[in-house]
């Protein structure tokens, strides 16, 4: 019988030929990733253990972009835990500030990620490298410690959903507006243990940074992976980055999936998803009474060149709305520098942006743009839980690069439409 | 460990890793300070209330978001000896088995009990006795290999075991 594309993978990587859905496997792992927040957690428990060596230092990757450059004291230990630990071991991928980003931004575009990989993460946003063709996945910190000690990590093999986007695409509709809409059709626990495999001609036509953003949010539908089968935009896209081997997998035609969702994009408006769950979704046209405090551009989801180049065009020669702060987090130092060279970041400062270092920073109620008592901030990030971005009685509104940008001039949610008229 | 019994604490659907242990509190991962914010932003007086060994019961999609390990090790600082849930995330559920925190699915279990109830778990079993109403409910088996996990004291220690690490 055929398998999947995420079947295969995990088959490859586990040294047998097939695998069945429920089945729990041990495999090998490519890269193992931890950060500033789960990474401090993972190296005690690895010396906890006796451990000595990590077992490959080219397969793990140590990046501090949460609360960095370091908010307080206690970050800055944990940071420091990190650092020392990347020394002591010879890690060759530990990114310090001024080279570092956003994990899951910065990983595929170092060429870290490549197709066909088994990437394990303590950062449940390690589902994001689906996008090239590769089975990638969320997993704690004790995990992290275990994969380092040897090279392998237990998996229980997911069902796989898949997702056949077709249609047309409606003006201002990116991928974050499909992966809102998809969340907010099967709810937040509505993938939970499975893969998402989105496929379909509107996948095929979208550009690798709408693909992250779709694999993205995988987890925010309870999803232990999002995957993408590889083409020639993800092979144009890491055919500069690459500079180990990797290997292309494809689902076969006859692989069993426990459901087949359709989905007409052609019916899909931009989206928003209220608080305080990624699955309250509706179309921006419904709610644009909602007034904000703030704006936020950036994260893995959307801090992409592609985002802030959208949220250029929509700002250019306008100005934020008085009292309203937007905030611009460039994600990886590259996309930084692309922009300043693009233009872009004079743009959005002009437009009244305050830009941001790349970091995790307020997308996790982190630092750089908390949110006090009943502030209401709309976020191009990927959640809106209670307390998300700050104070518990805080609110996060979800949407794209191009509805933030339009908001932020009327300082309420607003369609691009409304103060945009030229081509998307 | 394959009795626990204790006072249950309810909670709703869908209580994920920012309200069990908000990111604000992330800048530490010392477990007794993670275990004064438990569960703070879904009832801050959690971590006041809360007893050693009691038990949290809670809906569907329980630590959902993050892979923060500080969700579950603040709970099980915080003195909780299970949880109980209709259904758990999927990173949160593999984390509760890597540190030792036993928790059980038992979607009925969670209907049929109500806040300061006293109910008695049998992991190796997985039955749920609530001793208010006599009633004994069923838990979803845990696959073998978890069960081993829970044995070992979590992951590391069942590594420590397999490779024989430690040993100079
Ligand atoms: S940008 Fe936000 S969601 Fe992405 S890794 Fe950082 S904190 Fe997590």
């Amino acid at each position: 019988m055929g398998m999947t594309i995420t079947e295969k993978i995990l088959a490859d990587h586990s040294g047998g030929k097939t695998v069945e859905p429920g089945g729990l496997i041990t495999v090998k792992v490519d890269v193992a990733l931890g950060n500033d927040v789960t990474a401090p957690i993972a190296i005690r428990k690895f010396r906890e253990v006796g451990a000595k060596n990590v077992w490959d230092v080219n397969k793990v990757v140590l990046v501090p972009d949460h609360f960095t450059p370091n908010k307080d004291i206690l970050s800055a230990t944990q940071a420091k835990i990190l650092r020392d630990f990347a020394i002591e071991q010879n890690i060759v991928n530990y990114f310090e500030q001024g080279e570092v980003g956003i994990e899951h931004v910065l990983l595929p575009e170092q060429g870290i990620v490549l197709p066909g990989d088994l990437i394990v993460g303590a950062d449940s946003h390690t589902c994001t490298y689906g996008a090239l063709g590769a089975f990638s996945t969320g997993v704690g910190s004790t995990d992290l410690a275990a994969t380092w000690t040897t090279g392998e990590i237990w998996l229980r093999v997911p069902e796989t959903i898949k997702f056949v986007y077709h249609g047309t695409r409606n003006k201002w509709v990116s991928g974050k507006d499909l992966i809102l809409y998809t969340i907010g059709r099967i709810g937040v626990d509505g993938a939970l243990y499975k893969a998402m495999e989105l496929r379909g001609p509107v996948i095929e036509q979208l550009p690798m940074s709408d693909r992250f953003t779709m694999t993205n949010m995988a987890v925010e539908a309870g999803a232990k992976s999002g995957i993408i089968p590889p083409d020639d935009i993800t092979l144009d896209f890491i055919k500069s980055r690459a500079k180990r081997s990797y290997k292309l997998y494809y689902s076969d035609s006859d692989a069993k999936y426990s459901e087949v969702i359709d989905i007409n994009v052609s019916e899909i408006q931009p989206q928003v998803a209220l608080p305080h769950l990624p699955e309250n979704t509706k179309n921006v046209s419904e709610v644009s009474n909602i007034e904000l405090d703030q704006v936020f551009i950036g994260s893995c989801t959307n801090g992409r060149i592609e985002d802030l180049r959208t949220a250029a065009k929509i700002l250019k020669g306008k100005k934020r709305k008085k009292y309203l702060r937007l905030i611009v987090i460039p994600a990886t130092p590259t996309i930084y520098r692309q922009a300043l060279k693009e233009g872009i970041i004079e743009i959005l400062a002009e437009a009244g942006a305050v830009i941001g270092p790349p970091t995790c920073g307020p997308c996790l109620g982190g630092h750089m743009g908390v949110l006090a008592k009943g502030e209401k901030a709309l976020a191009t990030t990927n959640r809106n839980f209670v307390g998300r971005m700050g104070h518990p009685e805080s609110e996060v509104y979800l949407a794209s690069p191009a509805v933030a940008a339009a908001s932020a001039i009327t300082g309420r949610i607003t369609h691009p439409d409304e103060v945009y008229q030229g081509e998307e | 460990m394959a009795i626990i019994k204790g006072r249950v604490w309810k909670f709703g659907d869908d209580i994920d890793t920012d309200r069990i242990i908000p990111a604000r509190y992330l800048n530490t991962s010392d477990p007794e300070k993670l275990a004064e914010h438990c569960m703070e932003d879904a009832d801050p007086e959690f971590p006041e209330k809360v007893q050693e060994g009691d038990i949290i019961v809670a809906g569907k999609n329980f630590g959902s978001g993050s892979s923060r390990e500080h969700a579950p090790i603040s709970i099980k600082a915080a003195g909780v000896a299970a949880i109980i849930a209709k259904s758990f995330a999927r990173i949160f559920y593999r984390n509760s088995f890597n540190i030792g925190l036993p928790i059980l699915e038992a979607p009925e279990a969670v209907e049929g009990t109500e806040e300061g109830d006293i109910i008695e778990i049998d992991t190796k079993k997985g039955t749920i006795i609530n001793t208010r109403t006599g009633i004994t409910y069923k838990a979803n088996p845990i696959p073998p290999f978890m069960e081993e996990l829970l044995e070992a004291g979590g992951l590391m220690e069942y590594i420590k075991r397999k490779y024989n690490l430690g040993e100079e």
